[in-house]
């Protein structure tokens, strides 16, 4: 069958370092048409504006996974009533996908980051050192929580909540960041597998 | 009380139970995801066994766990035969993670090699050829999925994935990267509240 092939992208730049430009990504696998999308398709991409994407085309092969996992995604990272601040979550998915080799995760969640933190330098140090960066004791504590949550075997323990907790969290928005921490173990992986970015 | 709270011990009323309804969407999301996943009306292509059987394997590979267990056991009610060869691949294949390659240029400085996972003969043989590709891919995508190439889908395809099962494949190791994680920072966090007992 002819959608049951590996997809060999040619002609792109394949980035070499983590960026905050914006990066394509381009399939290793068919995405579905968007000829052949059904409505329960498009239902479950959740945003009608991601039957443009290649990503999201395909990811909806599975249509229950993709609007389960798009749905669990943007509660954790857009319900900002209390806890966590969006800049933080989206830190935690920077360092996550900086420590994990998501180049192109990385460039969207830094991005994400310095648009509502302002600190420009400190995400950009991040991306370039990586997640031993010093970014100042609350972005440290942060950063060393989401990767004790990313490495595996995990090694999350008091001693990251301690820290947290003295950086001023509260329990809410440790919760938020073991949320937003985790949900990028599951974003990167599909991200880093089923394709390549592209500069 | 769902999966994540069992696993994680959160009592119905508690501080932790408070902290999670305010997150009511992801809560609920997390559970749709797991029913999807694993418990789905209509499995396709990837049956029921095969779906614990990599749930078994991946939060195997993250050590001992309430989760582990809890995947362990599902799988011995769908599939005993399978437990033992699982349980066999999860101790010969366990590591550290992540590592891998970044694409060539100043990142190679911190590339960190590592093993691909090595199932014995006899381990492929009792796990049969659509799981054993499957739980080489799982032991890639959870310990160095920055090693991530496109043939990589070639000994899936060989065996009998069609591009629909890898993207559910994919989708079950991913989420299970999530769900475990959750799980035990949650437990953690339990035990370390500000607010008192969970």
């Amino acid at each position: 069958m002819m959608t049951d092939t590996i997809l060999q992208p040619e002609g792109h730049t394949v980035p070499a370092v983590f960026t905050r430009a914006q990066l394509d990504w381009l399939p290793w696998l068919e995405p579905m048409p968007e000829a052949a999308l059904t409505p329960e398709h498009v239902k479950a991409l959740v945003d009608p504006a991601r039957v443009k994407s290649a990503y999201f085309r395909l990811l909806v092969r599975d249509p229950a996974a993709l609007e389960a996992r798009t749905r669990t995604d943007k509660d954790i990272f857009y319900n900002t009533e209390a806890g966590l601040p969006r800049a933080e979550r989206e830190l935690a998915a920077a360092a996550a996908s900086r420590l994990n080799g998501c180049i192109y995760c990385a460039s969207v969640h830094a991005r994400f980051a310095t648009t509502y933190s302002k600190r420009e330098a400190d995400v950009d140090r991040l991306l370039a050192e990586g997640v031993g960066a010093e970014l100042g004791e609350r972005w440290n504590a942060i950063v060393a929580a989401a990767v004790a949550l990313t490495e595996t075997p995990m090694h999350f323990g008091a001693e990251h909540v301690q820290r947290l907790r003295a950086a001023g969290l509260d329990d809410l928005a440790i919760s938020d960041l073991i949320h937003a921490a985790s949900f990028f173990n599951w974003a990167n992986r599909l991200m880093l597998s089923l394709g390549e970015p592209a500069a | 009380m769902d999966l994540i709270d069992q696993l994680v011990g959160v009592a119905p009323g508690s501080a932790l139970d408070a902290i999670r309804a305010r997150r009511a969407v992801a809560r609920a999301q997390s559970v749709e995801s797991y029913r999807v996943l694993f418990t789905p009306a209509a499995p396709g292509e990837v049956s029921i066994a095969e779906r614990f059987a990599v749930g078994a394997y991946v939060a195997g590979l993250h050590g001992p766990s309430p989760t582990a267990e809890h995947y362990m056991a599902e799988l011995q009610a769908q599939a005993p035969a399978l437990a033992d060869a699982v349980a066999q691949a999860i101790a010969a294949t366990a590591g550290t993670g992540p590592y891998g390659s970044f694409p060539a240029g100043p990142l190679s400085a911190e590339d960190a090699p590592g093993a691909e996972a090595a199932l014995s003969p006899a381990l492929a043989e009792a796990l049969g050829p659509r799981l054993t590709a499957a739980l080489a891919h799982a032991h890639f995508l959870l310990f160095h999925p920055r090693d991530a190439a496109p043939e990589r889908f070639a000994p899936l395809l060989a065996a009998g994935w069609s591009t629909t099962g890898i993207v559910t494949l994919s989708q079950i190791v991913s989420f299970l990267a999530y769900q475990i994680r959750v799980v035990a920072g949650l437990r953690v966090l339990a035990g370390n509240l500000a607010e008192g007992l969970a």
